[in-house]
């Protein structure tokens, strides 16, 4: 672009040229208009040919060469212009000066001529017109020598007569003296007597009157003088003033120039032939004109005659002029020439002027063209830069771009490399997991299972630093794509509690999940993603919180900028664990305000935070707390553990949910981590009544002081279908039950109201006891910890629920605790065998042609504690498993005389269709539809038996003989 | 008279040294596992339910294989019947021959058949011989163990 702009520069600058030079404007024009179309021409190709940057860059070069002769010919252009307008000047001041002197010479001149011709008027009429004559020589003198002013060229008249042969003698001797020759014998001295006497002529012209300043020319003959003579004879024959060549005046050898007129005797008319006016002649008056020292005075007069030397020549004699005044000076070049007209047509003067000095230098001309060709230069010089400056800037900008997709290539590559590693290490990891876990089940000490224990743990660390990696990798890459699938957001807080119960109840934390009632059931999204972000953020807050809680709030983001006003400080004191948090609103602060365009019925935005009172983040650290493989400091890994990775990875997947993520935290006091995820929304929401059947509309009560903890509980306890009353205290229970208004079925008591005061607790339960209700309430505490120091009081502890309370968990302990079952205190303990725990009490029918076999997988189930029915055939398995039915599952072996299992399947899914179709027209309406789990036995365990197992309506398939592990996959996906 | 725990240690020994000879694998392990209060002789029983199959199938089998025109379908379904049954009790040596047995019958290989159906007797017999061995020496060491005292160790 600067290209264009140096263009443009030029352009307007020959623009400016041209403006002031109008005198050649329309070729400028014209040029202007070339240069334009060339500059676009070129700017054509500046774009056309930004691909072969070579040919642009000689381009260019030409052009700049180009430019740099046309700045070279504009400044000698300039310069010769400049200098021929001053030579023009010049030369009209020279023509001016020359022209004004010529005039006044010739001016003066004419003033002379006229005096003198005025003279001779007066001689013709005083001299000849009288008789006597009037006028003498003395006369004369006088009368001339006052009237010299009048005639300021002549240096002197004088006046000749003319004198026939006949009529010499008498003249001389009237005269007193002889008709003199003119020539003088010896040139260089000049005397009177020196003249010799005229010789004899037809007629003499004798000088009779006199100025005083040519006296000594009395008496000479002025026909013996050969330029006067020519003179006298032109003038009688003319009648006007005739002009000699210039001479040398006779005496003062000067040069001089004499004029000549006739004096007629009688007034001649001006048609006079000239034989007429010869003998009309008296006389002949002659003025002295020198020419010399008259120009002089007459430049003296102009006072600037030091300016020029002004020559006079008689230009009569074309080929050789006589100067008549001035120097020879040598050439100094110009010169003008003006025409002088003195009256005598047969003669030619004219004045030749020159300057006395040198042209000076053209100091405008000279800087004015240097200065443009400085500029052309710099211009140039700009362009060139530029051009070079632009080639470079391309050049670096091609290498930056080469290296920087070097560099993406080597992230992309680095990325990959991680996700192949990561993937590549997981898949063994998992043999080696795998093979842990079934080396558990064997025989150890106890030495051994701690080894086996630490290795389990150390491998499950990496799978899931290495998923970490990969996730990271994945995300970098671009290649994480979130899944929308429909699921319950409560459900994952309640797997996400569940997970990190154990740890929070080692360390006494309270760990608790609240999710705004406004939130619906179900929502479509990726719950693994969000069970990672949530999972990642409990598990920071687990590690780094010794006392006190993490608390998991989930609302509409709508509810919770619209309540922001309302609750400002609500949140100080009134926390779940009583100790002071992070405020959590300023986790948010720094999110963008919510675009209200977004339809809620289609799209939901929640905003979910997690709250802890653990050590917070210092200050330093909280920049970058969203990069990769920052920890706060070096120790935090040694004492906590972690990569550091989780954090960002989160950010990560909270940018693809659409969301942002946020923290506030106050070192020593806890961190408030905040995120935002847009969720869509399903339309029609299924209930789910399952575990809310059994405790629909019961009354439960809440002893706990602290409003946010009861709320958490209250949720809690709702989502079963319980009507729920909070009571500050115990006093106030009991106070409500003998009221006895409702009939309360549960009490559930916070643990540390229970410990506050446990004699007031005892006489609680005793006069609970003694209330004499009708169904008397089951009370329960609520604690935080495993293994408290209840028993060893001696007041005897209602059965205790540990947190984090979830719905199933709560669910199962108040199921066994109503349904009066022996071990009510035993919900924290975990079954020793999971297998037995899912299969205890079920009916399954195993169907295997092979006796022994048959007794083999009926004694394994019966182990686990199922109900176990035999059948050695594919046909006794149809009729048994015939509608209505009371088994849960089957387990059939593939190959079988007559009726193989896949057969079996086969027909027993078409039964159980058939019926389905009945209970949609009504039948059994108040069962839901038959669908009894069906697996294979089979013993080569290969992906084509897998398939096959599923298309025939199969629901898996366990190997034989029975693999714990693996009858706990299958068997968990449909009695879980 | 031994002591208590060096009839215990006897009766696990005996038990692996079945293990180690090839005879038995894991899964006999497992059945004795499945053996409690609730089921005292479980593994007797299905043993003993394997034998009489196992004789079933043997005769079956040699009668099969002495037609004129042997039926391999039949063949290989009693083969399967009896590889199926040799492993659900863990007798692998049995169960090995049995797929030899049944790659025969894949090729309709009569003369294979018949070697393989010897030495899936000779297995057999072998087995047998070993768990009867077996039993015995538990029911001895077991009462052993009880009059000494002791109680039978579980193969946990």
């Amino acid at each position: 672009m600067s290209l264009i702009l140096v263009l443009m520069l030029c352009c307007s600058f020959v623009s400016l040229i041209s403006m002031k030079l109008n005198k050649s404007m329309n070729i400028w024009m014209k040029f202007l208009e070339i240069f334009s179309t060339y500059t676009c021409m070129i700017h054509l190709h500046y774009y056309q040919q930004l691909g072969p940057r070579k040919l642009r860059k000689r381009w260019l070069r030409k052009l700049l060469i180009l430019w740099i002769a046309f700045g070279t010919l504009l400044s000698l252009w300039i310069f010769w212009y400049l200098r021929s307008q001053a030579l023009e000047k010049r030369k009209e001041t020279l023509a001016n000066m020359c022209d004004e002197r010529a005039r006044m010479l010739q001016d003066q001149f004419n003033v002379s001529m006229n005096h003198v011709q005025a003279m001779s008027i007066l001689i013709s009429t005083f001299h000849h017109g009288k008789n006597p004559s009037a006028i003498d020589q003395e006369t004369f003198a006088k009368y001339t020598e006052r009237t010299a002013f009048e005639r300021p060229l002549t240096s002197g008249v004088a006046y000749a007569v003319r004198v026939l042969h006949s009529e010499r003698e008498q003249f001389e001797k009237q005269q007193g003296w002889t008709i003199k020759n003119m020539t003088p014998v010896k040139k260089d001295e000049y005397s009177p007597e020196e003249f010799e006497p005229s010789p004899i002529q037809p007629e003499y012209a004798p000088v009779i009157f006199a100025q005083d300043t040519v006296a000594h020319v009395i008496s000479l003959d002025m026909l013996t003088g050969k330029e006067d003579r020519d003179n006298v004879l032109r003038a009688r024959a003319l009648g006007k003033g005739v002009l000699t060549a210039p001479l040398d005046l006779i005496k003062s050898n000067r040069l001089g120039v004499i004029l000549t007129f006739a004096v007629y005797n009688r007034d001649l008319p001006s048609n006079a032939t000239p034989e007429e006016r010869i003998k009309a002649t008296e006389g002949y008056l002659g003025g002295v004109f020198d020419i010399r020292s008259l120009v002089e005075k007459l430049l003296q007069q102009l006072a600037r005659k030091q300016i020029i030397y002004v020559n006079v020549f008689d230009t009569t004699n074309v080929s050789n002029p006589i100067s008549m005044y001035g120097t020879d000076v040598s050439d100094t070049g110009l010169q003008h020439v003006s025409p002088l007209n003195f009256g005598d047509p047969s003669r030619k003067h004219e004045m030749r002027c020159r300057f006395k000095q040198k042209p000076p230098w053209q100091i405008l001309a000279i800087s004015t063209s240097f200065g443009i060709f400085v500029i052309t230069l710099l211009v140039g010089h700009i362009f060139h830069a530029t051009v070079n400056r632009i080639a470079k800037v391309e050049d670096d900008y091609h290498e930056m771009s080469v290296l920087k997709k070097h560099a993406e290539d080597a992230d992309l590559a680095k990325s990959q490399f991680l996700a192949t590693v990561s993937h590549e290490i997981r898949t063994p990891m998992n043999g080696v997991l795998g093979m842990l876990d079934m080396l558990m089940d064997t025989v150890l000490d106890v030495t051994q299972q701690d080894y086996v224990r630490t290795a389990q743990a150390s491998g499950k660390a990496l799978v899931s630093l290495i998923n970490a990696v990969l996730d990271q990798a994945k995300i970098e890459s671009g290649k994480l794509e979130l899944e929308a699938v429909r699921f319950e957001l409560r459900a994952v807080l309640d797997d996400v509690l569940s997970l990190f119960s154990g740890k929070s109840q080692e360390k006494g934390i309270e760990l608790a999940a609240y999710v705004s009632e406004k939130v619906p059931e179900t929502l479509i999204g990726d719950p693994g993603r969000f069970r990672q972000i949530i999972t990642n953020l409990m598990g920071n807050s687990i590690k780094f919180t010794e006392k006190g809680h993490i608390f998991v709030t989930v609302h509409l983001l709508e509810e919770v900028t619209n309540s922001i006003d309302v609750e400002t400080e609500s949140s100080c004191k009134d926390t779940l664990s009583g100790l002071p948090v992070a405020d959590r609103k300023r986790s948010w602060e720094a999110f963008r305000p919510t675009d209200q365009t977004v339809d809620p019925s289609e799209s939901i935005k929640l905003i979910i935070s997690v709250e802890d009172t653990g050590v917070g983040i210092p200050l330093d650290a909280q920049s970058r707390i969203f990069t990769p493989f920052m920890q706060v400091g070096p120790s935090i890994s040694r004492i906590h553990g972690g990569t550091g990775i989780g954090l960002s990875i989160s950010k990560c997947l909270v940018n693809l949910m659409n969301g942002e993520i946020g923290f506030s935290s106050v070192p020593k006091i806890g961190s408030t981590f905040t995120f935002t995820a847009v969720f869509s929304n399903p339309n029609e929401q299924q209930m789910n009544g399952e575990s809310k059947s059994q405790f629909c509309n019961m009354l439960a009560v809440i002893v706990d002081p602290r409003p946010v903890r009861a709320e958490v509980s209250r949720y809690h306890i709702q989502r079963l279908g319980m009507h729920v009353e909070i009571v500050p205290s115990l006093t106030s229970m009991l106070s409500m039950l003998t009221k006895g208004s409702q009939i309360v079925n549960l009490v559930l008591i916070e643990e540390d109201v229970w410990d506050r005061d446990l004699t007031n607790s005892s006489v609680f339960a005793y006069k609970l006891r003694n209330l004499d209700l009708k169904v008397p309430p089951k009370l329960f505490l609520l604690t935080n910890s495993i293994g408290g120091s209840r028993q060893s009081n001696g007041v005897p502890s209602p059965p205790v629920i540990t947190k984090p309370l979830r719905v199933s968990m709560l669910a199962g302990s108040l199921q066994r605790a109503m349904g009066g079952n022996k071990d009510n205190a035993r919900n924290g303990e975990v079954p020793k065998l999971s297998l037995s725990k899912l299969l205890i009490g079920r009916k399954i029918l195993v169907v295997d042609d092979n006796n022994v076999n048959l007794r083999v997988a009926a004694g394994a189930l019966k182990k686990y504690g199922a109900e176990v029915t035999c059948a050695d055939s594919g046909r006794k398995a149809i009729s048994l498993l015939k509608p209505p039915h009371s088994f849960d599952a089957c387990f059939m072996d593939i190959q079988m005389p007559e009726m193989d299992g896949f057969q079996a399947t086969n027909v027993i899914r078409e039964m159980e269709y058939a019926i389905n179709n009945h209970i949609q027209v009504g039948d059994y309406a108040n069962i839901s539809r038959w669908h009894v789990p069906i697996l294979a036995m089979t013993a080569d365990v290969i992906q084509a038996t897998h398939e096959q197992c599923l298309r025939s309506g199969m629901d898996g398939y366990v190997s034989k003989p029975f693999e714990p592990n693996q009858l706990y996959q299958e068997v968990s996906r449909f009695f879980l | 008279m031994a002591s208590v725990p060096q009839l215990q240690r006897q009766f696990i020994e005996y038990t692996t040294s079945l293990h180690n000879e090839g005879y038995l694998d894991d899964q006999f392990t497992q059945l004795q596992k499945l053996q409690d209060e609730s089921n005292p002789d479980f593994v007797v029983e299905v043993v003993s339910l394997y034998f009489e199959d196992s004789e079933k199938l043997l005769n079956n089998l040699a009668t099969a294989l002495q037609q004129k025109s042997v039926d391999y379908k039949q063949v290989d379904s009693h083969v399967h019947q009896f590889k199926g049954s040799s492993s659900s009790i863990g007798a692998q040596r049995v169960a090995s021959v049995c797929v030899h047995f049944r790659n025969f019958c894949e090729e309709k290989n009569l003369e294979g058949c018949l070697r393989c159906l010897q030495q899936v007797k000779q297995e057999y017999i072998l087995v047998r011989n070993k768990l009867e061995a077996l039993f015995r020496r538990m029911m001895q060491l077991e009462q052993q163990i009880l009059q000494a005292g002791g109680s039978i160790p579980m193969m946990e």
